[in-house]
């Protein structure tokens, strides 16, 4: 009997343990999340001025600011989003709803298994081969925000996926019942249902492109740039114009690896602010995606 | 009365016929146009689904493309056996495994911190944790792969490698050791949250058998759940590889920029991910051997992440258990 009881207390000794290694494991990830956000903010944070979110980089440390920089990634983000959000969603309505199953669609589904797997500098290196040189697009605004839509695609393709996978197939029947054509069924009841789940997973991956740097720098990005691209509205006619598409640019993440590359102390204080700027962008885009990924759980009940 | 009818009836559907805008024909051209339609936006539809497809070609066509014009410069024996790699001096040098040696290195230190650390904070939040404390800590560790890498590059050189210089002396600024660690905290959430999702799809049955023959939780954590959502965990475990294989910005700010044939993690050396940002911050002119000598190093890089990919499906279908 007490043969037993020693196994017992063993057998829980056991548990106990492993438990604190458990808790020891995920400390090691939330204390590195505490000391990065904590030295970005001691280095950083007194560097962080309105002069230099609206100044361009400058040859002096204490002059320089990110206005190239966040307009850039701006622009970019706006070609990435209107290209792939299309792109993504319409493949992955196809896969969900209209393919059958035959060679074309498991193509299509490997493949878009392997590109999630690709690291993102091979994306920039067929930017720069096919964009930049095959198509003469030139490293433009245009041919960096398509670059980091083709590294999204996949992403924005599974989210679909899943937010049309969880909607009840009875809806479907209901809306067939009733006369509906295929793209009725998608048009008016999956797409406006499974927005939540694909916005929660645009968002995710956009906040991905934004920090993504090498393979903008690979397509041949500048590190210094002290203009702004022209703008989209203007006040004479013909009001809207293309050209920032076709401008150089520069953006944050590309910013910061530049001033954290300089022996300078004055730079790296530089980069610890742009970091902190860029960590703020991505975090609360993600906080965004969770708060919707949260109301949508909650408001649907099928 | 009966025969009229008869007779009336095709009579009057005759007449209905003839004006073109009768409700019948209408239908009919209505649904003819629906169809083409649905046919034409089913098409657009497949198109889009299809720019992926395109976009791998796009991928394997330029490498392919660029790096046989370099391989025309470079036999591939030299490409793999040279130790030195200084494509842009003016004797140059392209021997890959330099650069190869480098990511392997910052790859083997990331997976030594990732492997372990994100296994056993899967086992954890699966086995271990009440449930309202893993909803917390599932998406705080994922917020770990949110933050952009160049972050983490500056606080691999920042932080990191003053941290460590302090416990190995004569330890370099720019070393594999603090790069590598700091990208394998980055991918722990790619095993934990991943393995989590495995070990959360074992059926409760399973768990249930082994406390009934008297394990504990952690005897059942090891010997049953692990095994059977081995596929699933290992799934994850090639993901982690294949993104520390890939990651470019946390080594080129904090490995250094100089090949480096080398095993030893405490010395700097370049990826290949490394030489191609080096590369391109420059300014090389189209179509120079040093241009295409980034597109060798990329086939290099693609075939690498390729092969772990291919080992990674052939590992998923083995360990594949079904319920």
């Amino acid at each position: 009997m007490s043969q037993f009881k020693q196994i017992i207390a063993k057998r829980k000794r056991q548990d106990f343990v492993f438990n604190i290694i458990g808790i020891l494991c995920t400390l090691i990830g939330i204390v590195t999340l505490g000391a990065l956000l904590g030295d970005l903010l001691m280095d950083g944070l007194p560097r962080l001025s309105l002069a230099f979110l609206t100044s361009f980089p400058s040859r002096f440390a204490e002059q320089a600011g990110i206005l190239s920089s966040w307009v850039g990634t701006l622009l970019i983000m706006i070609v990435t989003a209107c290209t792939a959000v299309p792109l993504g969603v319409a493949a992955g309505v196809y896969l969900e709803e209209y393919a059958r199953r035959n060679w074309l669609t498991n193509l299509i589904e490997i493949n878009i298994a392997n590109l999630a797997g690709v690291p993102s500098i091979i994306y920039g290196l067929m930017a720069l081969g096919l964009l930049v040189y095959k198509f003469r697009l030139g490293t433009s605004v245009l041919t960096g925000g398509l670059t980091l839509a083709f590294l999204i695609l996949p992403v924005v393709i599974v989210a679909t996926r899943e937010a049309l996978r969880t909607i009840p197939q009875g809806i479907r029947e209901a809306a067939y019942a009733l006369g509906s054509t295929q793209w009725q069924v998608v048009r008016h009841h999956l797409l406006p249902y499974s927005v939540g789940g694909t916005m929660t997973g645009v968002i995710i991956a956009l906040s991905r492109a934004i920090g993504e740097t090498a393979p903008l720098i690979t397509i041949g990005a500048l590190t210094f740039i002290a203009f702004l691209p022209p703008p989209p509205v203007s006040a004479a006619p013909p009001f809207v114009s293309f050209e920032w598409l076709s401008s150089p640019f520069s953006v944050l993440p590309i910013q910061m690896f530049n001033w954290v590359s300089r022996p300078d102390q004055n730079f790296v204080v530089n980069a610890a602010a742009a970091g902190l700027v860029l960590i703020v962008v991505t975090l609360s885009l993600n906080a965004v995606a969770i708060l919707i990924r949260y109301r949508v759980r909650k408001r649907i009940k099928w | 009365m009966k025969e009229t009818s008869a007779l009336q009836y095709p009579v009057a559907l005759t007449a209905d016929q003839t004006p073109p805008t009768s409700p019948e024909a209408r239908h009919t051209a209505a649904r003819t146009l629906t169809r083409w339609k649905e046919r034409i936006i089913e098409s657009l539809l497949l198109l889009a689904a299809f720019s992926s497809v395109a976009i791998t070609l796009g991928i394997v066509g330029i490498l392919v493309f660029e790096s046989a014009t370099f391989f025309a410069h470079v036999s591939i024996r030299e490409f793999l056996t040279d130790p030195l790699w200084t494509p842009l001096f003016a004797a140059p040098h392209f021997g890959i495994m330099s650069l190869v040696m480098g990511t392997l290195v910052t790859t083997a230190v990331a997976l030594a911190v990732a492997l372990p650390v994100g296994t056993i904070v899967a086992i954890y939040l699966s086995e271990f944790a009440p449930a309202t404390l893993r909803e917390i800590l599932k998406p705080v560790m994922e917020l770990l792969s949110a933050i952009p890498t160049v972050v983490y590059g500056y606080f691999a050189l920042q932080f990191m490698s003053p941290l460590l210089q302090k416990l190995i002396p004569g330890l370099p600024t720019f070393n594999m050791l603090s790069a590598g660690m700091v990208m394998g905290i980055m991918i722990i959430p790619y095993v934990s949250s991943l393995s989590e999702d495995a070990m959360r799809a074992v059926p409760m049955s399973l768990r249930e058998g082994a406390y009934a023959l008297g394990a504990n939780r952690i005897i059942t954590a090891l010997k049953v759940v692990y095994p059977a959502a081995l596929s699933g965990i290992v799934a994850s475990y090639i993901l982690a590889i294949s993104r520390a294989i890939g990651e470019t910005m946390i080594v080129a700010v904090a490995a250094g920029m100089q090949p480096n044939l080398t095993i030893d993690p405490r010395e700097p050396a370049a990826t290949i991910t490394a030489f191609i940002v080096q590369v391109s911050l420059g300014d090389l002119p189209h179509g120079s051997i040093g241009y295409q000598s980034i597109f060798a190093a990329g086939i290099t890089l693609f075939i690498m992440t390729l092969i772990f990919n291919i080992l990674g499906y052939v590992l998923r279908k083995r360990f594949r258990e079904v319920y």
